[in-house]
């Protein structure tokens, strides 16, 4: 059983969605027995980095996500899932959960438009994703293939072992990032297409060692 | 970098796909969910649906399409029309649209897009803005006004300064109609295009006039637009979207590919 993080935080449902329509089972929770006995985790979520930390500590869920980690369960972070995993979000003035090492910083606009004239904030839209180091639930991908991005903010690892993919918005960011058992998107792989659904469906198998 | 988006546009009254010219003469040309379907496998980057439904006894019927759709297909859609309350938001968000967009609600009380934001989130709110030519003066600086109705009402509001409003309340996104290009399938209303879209700092979609990809070319380099939503070039099978959008690509405009 996959569990779906339910910390009031957007569209939840479309993950499960997904999950289902790729053939796995998968349930929607805050409770923290059902995390713990889940043997996988997907952390999603639209929405502010403040309001979603709020939420997760009220709930309890920061203990639960820690203790999953170490556990050595396989965690898939999405969006605001894959920010909150980092020490700090620029978002709120936000401390996080701390499970990668490194920030959330927002795009500059002025940096942005400096590199290229006409990028909006949000970066909203289809994307690509460079590899940087190879990863079993991005083993499919193809060079074109692209992804659906909606977010203001990115995360920056320190640590570059734990860049997996980046994708150029005005300037080179962090798409996916990770290590050991968990694994984090800054895009929406269930509403990117059958790319996406790929990704998941590699993660519903992947074995972290 | 960052794609194009082609976006169709399904406009939906009482359950089922119709295309309006201009506003007028709706017909039905099919079933909602299963032109999202083919949109999705053709490589359509995103779908909004306009729920054009007269009757509001009838809604809850495009709430049961938004779940339908959500189950059937794996991109971005967005369901406007009707949109009057957060109520009514939470309701087509909690049945599965990314996006919600409002239209005329947010023009008669604009605090329906703060309060959107602030309960959803920036990046679920469209602004919807229909639009007419009408003449630079002292109230419309900018020559654009803001019309309801179909384009049968005249607000007196500038569509430049409402479409900054906007932004400023907490709108993601603005899904920019020119009635006057509507339907006529003669290529987008470009000055109003690039003129918002170079004075906000949130995505613009191009709707209106559609007829051919020279179009999309247009408004997606000179038009400024960060999205172009098409309706009867593709509802009638004129044009597909992998065909506009090779077109596209030759031409040098950076679109999706592989879907």
């Amino acid at each position: 059983m996959i569990a779906i993080i339910d910390y009031d935080a957007g569209n939840l449902t479309s993950v499960a969605r997904a999950v289902t329509h790729i053939g796995f089972e998968c349930i929607v929770t805050n409770d923290i027995n059902e995390i713990g006995k889940a043997e996988r985790i997907i952390f999603p979520g639209v929405g502010a980095a403040g309001s979603a930390m709020e939420s997760i500590k009220r709930l309890g869920l920061d203990k639960a996500i820690k203790e999953a980690f170490s556990s050595g369960k396989p965690i898939l972070g999405i969006c605001i899932g894959t920010q909150i995993i980092m020490e700090y979000s620029e978002e709120n003035d936000t401390k996080c959960l701390g499970i990668i090492g490194g920030k959330v910083l927002t795009f500059r606009f002025d940096e942005i438009r400096k590199n290229g004239a006409g990028l909006k904030i949000p970066h909203m839209g289809w994307n690509r994703i460079l590899l940087r180091k190879s990863h079993f639930i991005l083993s499919n991908l193809k060079e074109d293939d692209e992804f659906y991005f909606v977010h203001g903010y990115y995360p920056a690892p320190d640590d570059p072992e734990h860049l997996i993919g980046t994708t150029e918005y005005g300037i080179p960011f962090a798409s996916v990032i990770g290590y050991k058992n968990i694994i984090a998107t800054q895009f929406h792989p269930e509403k990117s297409g059958s790319p996406g659904l790929a990704i998941l469906k590699n993660f519903c198998t992947w074995k972290p060692c | 970098m960052l794609s194009k988006r082609i976006i169709p546009c399904l406009d939906v009254r009482d359950g089922k796909t119709t295309k309006g010219i201009k506003f007028k003469d709706n017909v039905d040309i099919g079933d909602p969910v299963e032109m999202a379907r083919f949109y999705y496998e053709a490589g359509a980057d995103e779908i909004v649906f306009y729920d054009i439904t007269a009757s509001s006894d009838k809604r809850d019927i495009m709430i049961d399409v938004v779940r339908r759709v959500a189950e059937t297909i794996f991109i971005p859609f967005s369901v406007g029309g009707g949109i009057r309350t957060i109520e009514d938001m939470r309701k087509v968000l909690l049945a599965g649209a990314e996006k919600v967009s409002v239209n005329s609600a947010a023009v008669k009380n604009p605090e329906i897009i703060s309060k959107g934001a602030e309960a959803f989130g920036n990046q679920c709110i469209v602004l919807g803005m229909d639009v007419k030519h009408v003449g630079k003066s002292e109230k419309i600086p900018s020559g654009y006004e803001i019309v309801i109705n179909g384009g049968r009402t005249f607000m007196g509001i500038d569509a430049l300064k409402w479409a900054i409003d906007a932004e400023k309340l907490g709108a993601g996104e603005i899904c920019l109609n020119s009635i006057d290009a509507d339907g006529t399938c003669e290529g987008y209303e470009l000055n109003l295009t690039s003129l918002i879209s170079e004075n906000v700092g949130i995505p613009v979609i191009a709707s209106g006039g559609a007829g051919k990809p020279e179009h999309l070319y247009d408004v997606l380099t000179r038009g400024k637009a960060d999205a172009a939503l098409i309706a009867s070039m593709v509802h009638y099978g004129t044009y597909s979207i992998s065909g506009i959008k090779s077109y596209l690509d030759k031409n040098g405009v950076k679109v999706r590919k592989s879907w």
